[in-house]
């Protein structure tokens, strides 16, 4: 940790600090900072930044904030711990260094977590991603018996193996600032870290948005529109893909993100439709795997991008 | 002799792996060992979650030198002959070779040495091939190397291997190979935090104990004797007793180089949640122990854990940090709980409209109504209640639909139990929603409360005859329905609780139950099948499963053939009896010479069927007994069959096997003095006709040509 930090930037006090430390920390390994995707998602993993970044053989370090929606994990802001809109920090770094252990050991203790007090552990944690086409074997990383982390080394993503393997990582970061702060509950997390009058809380930011939203998501979200939606962005998605071909020899693809930002939002409509459950056991799967079709086809239209490493 | 020491440093290992990675890799290298000529003295494998070892003592430092002979042409073969044999065997010019001489010539033979190599440069040889395609359950690539086909995959990525081989006395060598870019050497790792510089190994010996030095436990029994022993001082020094988990304790092993093993607490107030819920709460999520109170044995609000460092605060932080963990997982527990004793299990049933039990066999809700029909049919035949076993059935799923199973779903069953009782439910009902899964294995209990046993059966019998009705049968190593187990299941319950069920008829009705509860589901599928053809496929699934479960027992299965091939055997409970006492009966002499004159019957019956293209079927005639034995004979058979038949038909199988006892002298007597095949030719055919209603008689037991000798 950086001791010249003032008191209200430093990571056990404040919530953005935390963030920022985080960021500074992988900025130094030579991850390039991104901003969250503008889009909605259920994961940092959905960012195009990993999803398709993570395909081809060039390298890629990247790192960021991605808010995640999970539509059914809302519970009207009245659970300490769980919300529909929360912060994954993603890191991703192609090929996997050989390092990379080390170096989330070390990003933990740019946040204040000193590995000579706690019991820092790496257990078992197959990811799979069935909407993503994507597995990786790995761990969740656990401090005091808490999961703070995934750690994986992607195998495959959209359907592709991954030659070379990515190292991705992800930080719960609500929870692990909790665990600093040392708050039981999310709403009391110093935000920006003042004390008194001055000082903002998770709970200021977010607490009206997670009363709304869940109300939005479980009770009044309009089932007839996002039905429409769901076919209207498979179909998009699917039509981009088809113009996205340089030429008929379907060597080259010209437009992979527009269609792969497609499969982005059939993903997330599908969750919200299955937050509103209005989707049976048997719909479910056939959902899931119209979605993972999607990330397939523009998985292979990336392969075929110039940034996606085609000659 | 030299020794070998093996280590493969990598990123964490699952716990779950270890031990058999550790097994497969001393099998490996022995086997190969073994095989190149290398007889070893003795080898240990280790695991910890960061490294696989392996030590071998005692390998010889040469393979032994192999002389082999090949024989060669004739003396004076074509010079092609001569070339190619040459050519083989290494050898210059015939000179070389040794002429041998046999019954059929003169022949060249070549003596070929091939001289035994330094074991370093077989096992330089055989350690790569092991590692490339060690079978690890799951692997993976990394790095940059996974860019290229080829790379080496393994359970996380490799970092480090340690070969090094030599006798104790010298400085030992490396055993030189690398592997996807990682060259062997003689350095490792020790404890993550604790220690992790750089080690200098040379041999097992040191290796072992450098680690120790640096905080490295690599025994694994080693390391569980360290928590199982701590845990138990713990816990024992407060007046409590630790609630021993033998799996768990594998697990945590697992997880630990350097085991530390400490204690936390949560609010009392969480006490008031079922203890099994409390355990798997805190068992499957933290991997702690709970604790029980010694005097009254039952759970207190303490938990071990087992961390793996000796953390410089003397583990306050992490004791702290496990507190604040396991304190909301426990809050939603008793939320779970509490909310789920708020709705009564028959209202949570109408959500089982909407859950498909199995595509083809449509919802859960159909399967309880199934459930509960059957259990009602089978209730009268086990002495249950038919309106209790009913209402079990009716029960018994509903708290699949619970928090608290959604949440930990290995408490299923027991939460309906404690759900039932809370509702004020019958005792029986409520003990059937946790029993009737019962057993779920060859060493699980078997319920002996009536109505456990009916709902148990109506469970197992229903998703069998399912299964089979929609053709989805195990195959082979396949049984993703698990449908041997409960066919395994269905035959404890009947055999273990002394019931009668003939289940043929039972099965067959049941079939029509299925088939009429799916009928609507396979029309709008537009799928059309016969119907009746299960019963009978069914019975012989569990004529195969008796044998198994008999043979698994050390008892003789091929009697289960002998009584199965009698025909119309369905009940279970008799097939067993009588496999029991045709077992004994069998190791008498009486049973062992009189199966030998049947068989003796059966093989002469055999080769004069074959012979006169024929059988011997019929009355033999009175009139045609030359031979007092033959009559003999003839009488025995006639009130042998009567009387085991009689037997029989009272159940009394010990009666009908003495009474077939009886056949043994004339049987005997009849082989001693007849000859069968008499010139006469009537004679003869009567002789076998005879012998043929030797067989027939021994049907009213079993069928005797089905026992192997």
């Amino acid at each position: 940790m950086d001791a010249s930090l003032p008191a209200h930037m430093r990571p056990e006090r404040s919530f953005q600090g935390f963030i920022l430390a985080l960021q500074r920390f992988w900025a130094e390994q030579g991850c390039v900072i991104l901003q969250p995707y503008d889009m909605e998602m259920g994961a940092g993993t959905f960012h195009p930044a990993t999803t398709l970044r993570a395909l081809g053989p060039k390298p890629w370090n990247a790192a960021y904030v991605q808010p995640s929606r999970r539509p059914k994990d809302g519970r009207y802001g009245e659970n300490p711990n769980r919300m529909q809109h929360y912060y994954q920090f993603q890191v991703i770094m192609k090929p996997s260094p050989p390092n990379l252990q080390d170096l989330y050991l070390k990003s933990l203790a740019a946040i204040g977590i000193d590995s000579a007090v706690h019991d820092i552990r790496f257990v078992e944690d197959d990811w799979e991603s069935p909407t993503l086409g994507a597995w990786g074997l790995g761990w969740e990383c656990w401090c005091d018996g808490m999961e703070v982390s995934q750690f994986t080394y992607f195998q495959q993503v959209a359907g592709v193996e991954c030659a070379p393997v990515a190292g991705e990582l992800t930080y719960g970061l609500e929870r692990l600032a909790m665990y600093v702060q040392g708050v039981d509950r999310v709403y009391d997390l110093n935000f920006n870290g003042r004390d008194g009058d001055a000082k903002v809380t998770y709970g200021d930011v977010f607490l009206q948005a997670e009363r709304e939203y869940s109300k939005h998501n479980f009770e009044i979200a309009d089932t007839t529109m996002l039905f429409e939606q769901f076919k209207m962005a498979e179909a998009a998605c699917r039509k981009y893909l088809d113009a996205g071909w340089k030429d008929s020899k379907r060597e080259a693809h010209l437009m992979a993100l527009p269609a792969y930002d497609q499969c982005i939002k059939a993903s997330h409509v599908f969750n919200l439709l299955d937050a509103r459950g209005v989707i049976s056991v048997t719909e479910r799967q056939s959902y899931i795997l119209r979605v993972r079709e999607l990330a397939k086809a523009c998985g292979e239209a990336w392969i075929h991008t110039e940034a996606g490493g085609a000659a | 002799m030299p020794d070998l020491l093996l280590e493969l440093f990598s990123e964490e290992i699952p716990a779950r792996m270890q031990a058999k990675a550790a097994d497969d890799l001393r099998r490996m290298v022995t086997d190969k060992l073994v095989a190149e000529g290398l007889v070893y003295e003795g080898a240990k494998a280790f695991s910890t979650p960061r490294r696989l070892a392996l030590t071998v003592h005692g390998i010889p430092a040469r393979q032994p030198d192999l002389k082999t002979e090949r024989r060669g042409p004739k003396m004076g073969a074509p010079d092609a002959a001569v070339q190619g044999f040459l050519k083989a065997t290494g050898l210059t010019s015939l000179d070389e070779a040794k002429i041998q001489r046999d019954p059929k010539g003169d022949f060249y033979i070549a003596l070929i040495e091939k001289p035994g190599r330094d074991a370093i440069d077989v096992l330089a040889e055989i350690l790569p091939v092991i590692i490339r395609t060690f079978p690890w359950p799951k692997s993976m690539r990394w790095g940059a190397r996974s860019g290229k086909p080829g790379s080496l995959s393994w359970v996380r990525p490799l970092h480090a291997i340690t070969a090094t081989f030599g006798p104790e006395t010298e400085e030992p060598d490396i055993v030189k190979f690398s592997v996807d870019g990682i060259e062997t050497g003689q350095t490792t790792y020790g404890h993550r935090f604790m220690a992790p510089a750089p080690i200098s190994v040379r041999r097992f010996e040191d290796y072992e104990a450098k680690l120790k030095a640096a905080k490295v436990i690599l025994d694994p029994q080693a390391r569980k004797d360290i928590i199982f022993a701590d845990a138990k001082e713990l816990t024992f020094a407060q007046g409590f007793e630790l609630v021993e988990d033998q799996v768990l304790l594998d697990e945590v092993s697992g997880l630990v180089e350097w085991p530390v093993v400490m204690m936390g607490s949560f609010e009392p107030e969480y006490l008031s949640i079922p203890e099994e819920v409390i355990r798997a709460t805190i068992r499957n999520n933290q991997k702690c122990f709970v604790v029980r109170d010694a005097k009254t044995g039952k759970l207190t609000n303490k938990f071990v854990l087992t961390a793996n460092i000796e953390a410089t605060d003397g583990g306050k932080t992490i004791v702290a940090g496990n507190e604040r963990v396991i304190r909301p997982r426990l809050s939603d527990a008793k939320f779970f709980y509490e909310a789920d004793l708020k709705t009564r299990l028959e209202d949570r049933l109408p959500k089982f409209e909407q859950i498909v039990f199995h595509e083809k066999l449509g919802t859960q809700a159909a399967r309880i109504k199934r459930i509960e029909r059957l259990a009602a049919e089978i209730a009268p035949m086990v002495g249950a209640d038919v309106a209790k076993a009913t209402r079990a059935a009716h029960l018994a799923k509903a708290d699949l639909l619970t928090e608290v199973v959604g949440e930990f779903p290995e408490v299923q069953g027991l939460m309906g139990k404690y759900y039932a009782l809370a509702q004020g439910e019958d005792a029986s009902v409520a003990a059937a929603c946790e029993e009737h899964y019962k057993p779920q294995g060859p060493a699980d209990r078997v319920p002996t409360d009536p109505v456990s046993v009916a709902v148990a059966l109506a469970d197992k019998i229903d998703t069998l005859v399912g299964f089979w009705a929609i053709d989805e049968k195990p195959t082979g190593s396949k049984d993703p329905y698990a449908l041997r187990r409960a066919a395994l299941g269905v035959i404890r319950l009947l055999v273990e609780n002394g019931v009668r069920l003939n289940l043929t008829k039972l099965f067959d009705r049941h079939y029509d139950t299925v088939l009429e509860s799916i009928a609507e589901r396979l029309r709008s599928a537009g799928r059309t099948f016969g119907v009746g053809m299960g019963s009978l496929d069914l019975l012989s699934f569990f004529a195969d499963r008796l044998k198994v479960q008999l043979r698994e027992q050390g008892a003789r299965h091929d009697l289960v053939d002998a009584v199965f091939a009698l025909g119309g055997q369905d009940d279970l409970l008799m097939i067993v009896r009588r496999v029991e006492a045709l077992g004994k009966f069998l190791e008498t002499d009486d049973g062992k010479n009189l199966l030998a004159g049947i068989k003796r019957a059966s093989n002469i019956l055999g080769i004069e069927e074959k012979k006169d293209k024929r059988s011997f079927d019929g009355a033999p005639d009175a009139a045609l007994y030359g031979l007092d034995e033959e009559k003999a004979l003839a009488k025995a058979i006639g009130e042998v069959k009567a009387e085991a038949s009689a037997a029989v038909a009272k159940e009394d199988f010990a009666a009908a096997m003495s009474a077939m006892a009886k056949l043994r002298p004339p049987v005997d007597a009849f082989f001693d003095k007849v000859r069968v095949n008499d010139d006469d030719a009537k004679v003869r055919e009567n002789r076998l006709k005879l012998l043929n209603e030797i067989r027939s008689a021994t049907r009213a037991v079993a069928d005797f040509s089905k026992i192997q000798d």
